[in-house]
């Protein structure tokens, strides 16, 4: 479909899957309370802080650094190579593939449509990390400041969504790909900020981290949010970022159009 | 509209015998061997055509179908659909088909019908005012008003499928795919599918593939029927005709006043089915006149009519001919 096209279908979409994430909001909310290590992690790392500060971090930046986590994790979380998975194996992928868009376009629309349901737990952390350790570690506090993070924020969802539909491409090549993404889940766990900030991980294993995708997803905008970087660091961060979105989109392009080829559309 | 030249689809199949030690040889060592679901068929089907593609489970005719819509990528020939070439995927291919498929849905699960509707009319790009004509219509003739705002789970069967057709037709497509459209389906809602379908095609002029197991779907929709059978076309004409080779008998049925003896019916024709009250003789065309005047001269006959025999054994018979002809060749 022509962009012009997608565009004017985009809203139609996006209201459609916001009315799929409310009809599932029993399973939102389960995910979500799948979502609270960084609650233990905040527990554990204020603990360890209260004897002395980690790397810089006291316990209220902690406490401040790990509800962003959370909020971030909820704004960019994408489950679409499960999604992919399952209806490659059943072919019902074959549906999405008849209508004049493709199906990447309703597989973003359908993540991203939960997105304002999560505001309804999102929302009330972000009050209460304001309440707690203050708008100084819980907010941006300067107007580039919020727009670096929206822009972080969206590049983050756009690498974790990237990302799913490229392991979930797999799936046409190899009988199953989830395996590939509990690899990734694995590294963005150790690698993104989730466990502990990226900050608090030695020079050397800083430097590593800073080229590989994970931090990007989580790490970056949570760091942004809580105003840990200057404009000079954001910016490099941010440019870093995009560059993997590139590459990822580029990626999933061809993985998705070489793919196709070999679709079996299987099943009645 | 359709124009089909030497399409094949062959699958490669990884084999493996059961068993805990075929599978840890498999982790090694994979057979595979090549399926020719569809083997080099041609066919032209003109706009506005109803045609039924019969053949028994696993002939090649949801291949045929999928390769015809653009979702598999055929192994070799040349497939043309309005002038489009559907592995392409061109926009202006996709907003002329619809693909129906029986056992797979669009509906989504837990919305309403209408928001699939509504989508499908953001995503094929249908002005406002010629989904609301569409969907009127298709509400009126499919009787869906009561249905739309339920959520698809909490429909029946034949609900869902009266909302799948409406949902694959809201950009009133040209060439419509039908892959089982009544399977599961009760005897009546099978006929309001079928009514709809009929005249959905007089209405619009749309070019129509179907494939059923339910013989009375292609009799009533498909004047020309073609059959494939393990990837090949065995035969592509007129449902009539068809018959007319595999059974030129014709069958006589004959609703009696009273039990008569087996061998006075013997005596007229070969007998298929004697009870009580009925009997059905099978006899050659041209001894069908001679055949009722005997029968209404010697027998308590309240009601005679003259039928071609049942579609479902004609096609079964079809299909063992053909099954001995490959054996025959294989021997």
């Amino acid at each position: 479909m022509s962009l012009r096209g997608t565009l004017r279908a985009l809203p139609t979409m996006m209201r459609v899957g916001l009315s799929e994430g409310i009809a599932y909001r029993a399973e939102m909310l389960i995910w979500v309370l799948s979502t609270t290590m960084p609650f233990i992690m905040m527990a554990l790392w204020t603990a360890v802080a209260r004897e002395a500060p980690v790397k810089g971090y006291d316990s209220p930046r902690l406490v401040g650094y790990f509800l962003a986590v959370f909020v971030v994790r909820q704004m960019t979380g994408a489950w679409a190579a499960w999604q992919m998975n399952y209806e490659v194996k059943q072919g019902t992928l074959a549906m999405r593939l008849l209508r004049p868009i493709s199906p990447l376009w309703s597989y973003a629309t359908e993540n991203l449509g939960v997105v304002p349901v999560r505001l309804v737990v999102v929302v009330p952390v972000v009050l209460l990390s304001m309440y707690l350790v203050g708008p100084e570690l819980a907010a941006p506090r300067t107007w580039w400041g919020w727009v670096f993070f929206l822009v972080s924020l969206v590049g983050g969802w756009l690498i974790s969504f990237l990302a799913n539909v490229a392991i979930g491409t797999m799936s046409l090549y190899m009988e199953s790909s989830t395996k590939l993404m509990d690899v990734w889940l694995a590294l963005f766990f150790v690698a993104s900020g989730y466990l502990y900030p990226v900050q608090s991980m030695p020079e050397g294993v800083q430097a590593l981290v800073g080229w590989l995708p994970f931090r990007y997803q989580l790490g970056l905008p949570v760091e942004l949010m809580t105003n840990a970087r200057d404009f000079g660091e954001a910016l490099e961060l941010l440019g870093r970022q995009w560059m993997w979105v590139g590459l990822l989109l580029a990626l999933t392009v061809v993985l998705w159009k070489r793919g196709l080829k070999r679709f079996g559309a299987y099943g009645g | 509209m359709i124009s089909v030249r030497d399409l094949r689809k062959h699958y490669q199949v990884h084999k493996r015998p059961p068993g805990l030690l075929a599978a840890l040889r498999s982790v090694f060592h994979r057979t595979y061997t090549t399926v020719r679901a569809v083997d080099g068929i041609s066919f032209d089907i003109r706009p506005g055509e109803r045609v039924g593609f019969l053949g028994p489970n696993g002939a090649g005719k949801t291949t045929t179908l999928k390769v015809l819509s653009g979702l598999l990528h055929p192994s070799g020939g040349e497939v043309r659909v309005d002038g489009h070439v559907p592995r392409h995927r061109e926009d202006a291919f996709l907003k002329k088909i619809m693909l129906v498929m029986g056992q797979k849905q669009q509906l989504l699960w837990d919305l309403p019908p209408s928001e699939t509707f509504a989508l499908n009319r953001a995503i094929y790009d249908v002005p406002r005012a010629q989904y609301k004509q569409t969907l009127d219509e298709l509400v009126t003739l499919l009787e869906l008003e009561e249905l739309i705002s339920k959520p698809t789970r909490q429909l029946s069967l034949g609900e869902r499928m009266k909302c799948e057709l409406a949902a694959a037709l809201i950009h009133r497509p040209k060439v419509l795919f039908l892959d089982e459209p009544t399977i599961g389906l009760d005897v009546s809602m099978q006929v309001t599918m079928r009514d709809f379908i009929k005249s959905y095609n007089e209405r619009h002029g749309a070019t129509l593939i179907l494939t059923s197991h339910y013989m009375d779907d292609v009799a009533a929709l498909c004047p020309r029927v073609i059959v494939i059978d393990k990837g090949q076309l065995s035969y592509d004409g007129s449902l009539e005709a068809l018959v007319q080779r595999v059974r030129p008998e014709k069958r006589v049925v004959l609703r009696l006043e009273r039990s008569v003896e087996e061998g006075r019916l013997a005596a007229l024709g070969k007998v298929v089915l004697h009870d009580s009250g009925t009997a059905v003789l099978q006899v050659p065309q041209e001894s069908v006149n001679g055949t009722v005047t005997r029968a209404l001269s010697s027998l308590p006959v309240m009601d005679l009519t003259v039928e071609n025999a049942p579609l479902e054994e004609v096609m079964s018979e079809l299909f063992a001919e053909s099954k001995a002809r490959r054996q025959a060749r294989g021997a």
